[in-house]
Order: C-alpha cells, then structure tokens, then sequence
C-alpha cells in the first residue's frame, strides 16, 4: 500500500499557484527528498500532508492519517526554563493526543517510552531539563518521539538545520535506520541535499509553481534544474557532494507550524 | 480571642474551606498558565471579574455570579481576538483598561455599603457565605473534571505545539476552552484575594514550583502544596492580628517563589 499518494493535486492562494499537477506517491521504505527556493511551497505541502492546508484541487492520502504520522520539526532554542524533560517530550510522542490524563496502562507506557529513547542513545539524558540540553540531543529525542508512536510515515521538516555536521550525521541516520527496519516512508523537507544525498532515493524538485520528481541523477542536474529555474544552473559533482551554481541562495527559512496555523 | 477561639467561628472555617478549595484548583491549573506565558491574561481576566462583580452589586445579585460571567466573556473574548500570539498582550491591554473603567464607574454608581466595594480589589473571604462556598465548590469540581479529560492534549499542545498540531491535537479550540476554565478559576480566586492579587494564587506557586524540578507530575503536586500554604496559611496568618487576608496571601506565596528560586540557582549551578 503506498504510503503518500497526491493525485492532481494543486495548491494557490488567490492568483499565486504554489504548484499545479502534482502527482506523487511515495512508497513504503522510500526516502524522498523535498528541495526548492524558500516560497516554493515545501511548507505548505508538509501542512497539507498533516491535514492543516486543504488543497485548491486534486487529492491526498496519508496511509493510516495524522496519528500514524511521526513528524520531526527543526531544531529551535527551547527555553531553558522549561518545565519539560525529554522523557516527556517522547512520551507526548505515545499518547499526548489522547485525551484523559493517561493513568492507565503506566509500566507499558514506559516500557516503550524507554526503548524509543534507547534506540537514539539518548537515555544518559533524557531525565534532565530539555531547554538545557544541545541541539543535536534535542533532535535525537525529537527523533524518538517520533518514533515511539510506530509511525507509517516520517514527514521531516528541516530537522537538520543548525545541527554541526555530526549531528546531521547522527539525526539523518538514526531516521533512515528506521525507515529500513520499520519500512516507514520518510518525506524529508530540507534546503541542504548533501547531508542525506546517500539516503536519498527520489527528490521532490519544487520552483516557482513548477517542480520535478526522480532520482538525485535525473533531477540534480544542470538541464534539468536550468529548465526549473528557467535561468542557467550549473550542477557540479565534487566528490560525493552536489553544488548547485547560480540558482540563487536556498537560503535558511525557519517557521512553525502553529503560527502559521493561527494566522 | 485566641486563635483556637477564631477557628471555632463558622465564618472562619467558611473561609478555610473556600480557599482549600481555591489552592487546588489554582495549583493545578498554575503550571499551565505558566507554561502558556498567559500571567497577563490572568491579570486582565481578573479584572474584568471584577468588572462583572461590580455590575452584579449595582445590579443586586450575587457578586459571585457577576465575577463569573465578567471573567468567562472576557476569556472568550481574548481567546477569540488574539489570535496570534503576538496580538495578544495589546489585546489584554485593552480589554483591560476598558473593564477596570467600567467597573470603577459602576461602583460610582452603587450606593451600598462601601467594604463591599473594596472587597472586590483586594478580597474578603471572611465574607464568603454558604452560597457562595457551594458555587465556588461546583465550580471548582467541574474545572478539575474539564482539566482532567483534556490534560493530555492540552499538555502536548502547551509544550510542543507544533508536533502537537501534527498528530491532529486541536491546538486552538483547547486554548480557548483552558481560557474559560482559567476565567472561572479567576473568578473564584477574586472573592478570596481579590482581583488586583489573583497572580499570588495562579502564577506564583507555579512559578516557584516550576524553578526546582523539571519533572511536569513533581511540578504540578508541588504547585498545589505552596498554593494550599499560601491560601489556607495566609488566612490563619491574618486571624489573631486581624490583618488583610490578601496581604499575607501574597506575602507567604512570594517567600515561597523567593526560597524556591534560591534552591533552583544552587541546583543549576550543582550540574
């Protein structure tokens, strides 16, 4: 069964057309990276995945639905007063949209809370106060948040962003062993292909209302992204890394979800 | 008299009970508020109950009824304008100004006795009577029962909001139902302490619980205990010298965040 299957699908706030014909299943086990300029509607197809965003036509299925859906957000300063241990954080992950006080069923619950935590090497910290903790632990407990609920599908929406590169190693890994293991599908929104280029199976190419789908090779190169941006890119190989000349910076972006959803 | 004598008077043990009762549900509810960053709501909610307290003496009904109404339409009221977290405090700000003028005018207007008046601002639970011991008890237990089927949820969605949105929490209509449970337990909290000193019951226990222990469940049991202090031990406080009940409320509910926050610096500064 796949895992993400969008059929038509388009996407426009008044006269601006985020993307139009979208036709896109991801397989179980797949790894799909999403690329494209800040403004190119990666965002928005995250939100209309999560059931946030309607689309203007066409359709979406998320196998299993929102409960099903383990979603990684992007590292951000927590405050270092908060009440709040990564413990919890993954526990949240289990159950928090249940509703109740969750009384029952405690040991089960923390049977699995403490083999998610494990499975990302986070257990040496996960009593401690969340907002103290580096951002590469945060992204590992956000990794085992997601985790901890079984999802079918990982949407990962720029988790790597401002890790080190051991970090990015560590996060990226972590999230591909599972998908191998669990055969979960993992949609990857991210400026920077390099850090999961070797995971990667497809890319989801988004620019200006037009995008492309397929392999690293068939989309990260210089015909086809020069076509995209509808101006002369350059694609370079250097070594196992992909270097993209003159499409303009992806620059970083950052953005939350619920205040886009407040407003 | 002493005080054995005072504790064997009714309308003391009134008082006692009433803010018991008060202790719980704003320990409870105390974490939350401050995890939300919703101090100034509370500050501007309890305003406006005193808003309605004030229409309700003018008007010849229970002032109790009043502090409700005022202070549920006023959390309906900021849950639904501020919709962004950035409107927010200009928006409290506002309603705030307005309601505390509107309340000033309708004391002008009400010819009663003036403790009454007062009492409104800076609190006289020894003036609860046992009508309003039973609204602010029926009251108390249906925010607790509110709290206790939407505690999960309304967790997630206080701490993570964004995954929280993710696995399809109704992030928005749970702050709008927590801002009404926080309006009733304003309105309750003014009768007792007032409208101007209901932050030494909602904000401060949590606050000071909230500086020495990361743990939600420890947080949350120990907000309550210096809620219970602050409330039932500010009234025994004020008995035998015949002080204000408010002013030792505050008093005791701040030494305990002062202590608190002393515990916390060593602590952080131990790991």
């Amino acid at each position: 069964m796949t895992a993400i299957s969008l059929r038509g699908a388009r996407l426009s706030y008044g006269d601006r057309v985020l993307w139009d014909g979208l036709d896109l299943d991801v397989e179980p086990g797949e790894f799909l990276a999403v690329l494209g300029p800040n403004g190119s509607g990666k965002t928005s197809l995250m939100r209309v995945l999560l059931g946030l965003q309607p689309l203007s036509s066409g359709t979406v299925t998320v196998a299993g639905g929102n409960q099903a859906i383990g979603y990684i957000p992007q590292q951000r300063a927590l405050d270092q007063s908060m009440t709040l241990r990564g413990r919890d954080l993954v526990g949240l992950g289990l159950d928090g949209y249940r509703w109740g006080l969750g009384l029952r069923h405690r040991r089960e619950r923390r049977i699995r809370v403490d083999a998610a935590i494990a499975s990302v090497g986070a257990t040496r910290y996960a009593d401690e106060p969340i907002g103290l903790l580096s951002g590469g632990e945060q992204q590992r407990l956000r990794v085992a948040q997601a985790l901890v609920g079984d999802p079918a599908v990982m949407l990962c929406d720029e988790p790597l962003l401002s890790l080190d590169l051991a970090n990015q190693r560590v996060v990226s890994e972590l999230i591909d062993k599972r998908r191998r293991e669990a055969n979960t599908a993992v949609l990857f929104v991210t400026h920077e292909l390099n850090p999961v280029l070797p995971l990667v199976d497809r890319v989801l190419y988004l620019v200006g209302g037009r995008f492309r789908v397929g392999t690293p090779d068939e989309v990260m190169n210089s015909r086809t992204l020069s076509e995209l941006y509808r101006t002369p890119v350059e694609v370079v190989r250097v070594r196992d890394q992909i270097l993209v000349v003159g499409a303009g910076a992806c620059e970083e972006q950052t953005h939350h979800l619920a205040t886009e959803a407040a407003s | 008299m002493t005080i054995f004598d005072l504790l064997e008077l009714d309308f003391v043990q009134t008082a006692l009970i009433a803010a018991a009762v008060l202790g719980l549900v704003a320990g409870v509810l105390g974490p939350f508020i401050v995890t939300r960053k919703m101090a100034f709501a509370v500050h501007g909610t309890s305003e406006l109950a005193f808003t309605g307290g004030a229409a309700a003496l003018l008007l010849g009904i229970g002032v109790g009824y009043g502090a409700l109404a005022g202070s549920i339409i006023a959390a309906v009221l900021l849950g639904v304008l501020s919709r962004r977290e950035n409107d927010r405090d200009s928006v409290i700000g506002a309603i705030l100004a307005f309601g505390l003028g509107m309340g000033i005018l309708m004391l002008a207007l009400y010819k009663g006795r003036a403790a009454n008046k007062f009492g409104l601002l800076t609190g006289q639970i020894v003036g609860v009577d046992s009508t309003d011991l039973s609204l602010l008890v029926v009251s108390s237990v249906a925010v607790l029962a509110v709290l206790a089927f939407i505690y999960r949820p309304l967790f997630f969605a206080s701490v993570d909001p964004d995954v929280a949105i993710s696995r399809g929490v109704p992030v928005r209509s749970l702050s709008i139902v927590f801002a009404v449970l926080v309006g009733v337990a304003t309105a309750l909290s003014v009768q007792v302490v007032g409208a101007l000193l209901v932050l030494a019951l909602m904000i401060t226990p949590a606050a000071a619980a909230m500086r020495i222990t990361a743990s939600p469940l420890r947080a949350t049991v120990l907000s309550v205990v210096f809620a219970e202090v602050a409330a039932v031990g500010g009234i025994l406080l004020s008995l035998q010298p015949g002080l204000p009940v408010s002013a030792l409320v505050t008093a005791v509910s701040f030494v305990i965040y002062l202590v608190c926050r002393g515990i916390g610096a060593v602590q952080r500064r131990s790991t």
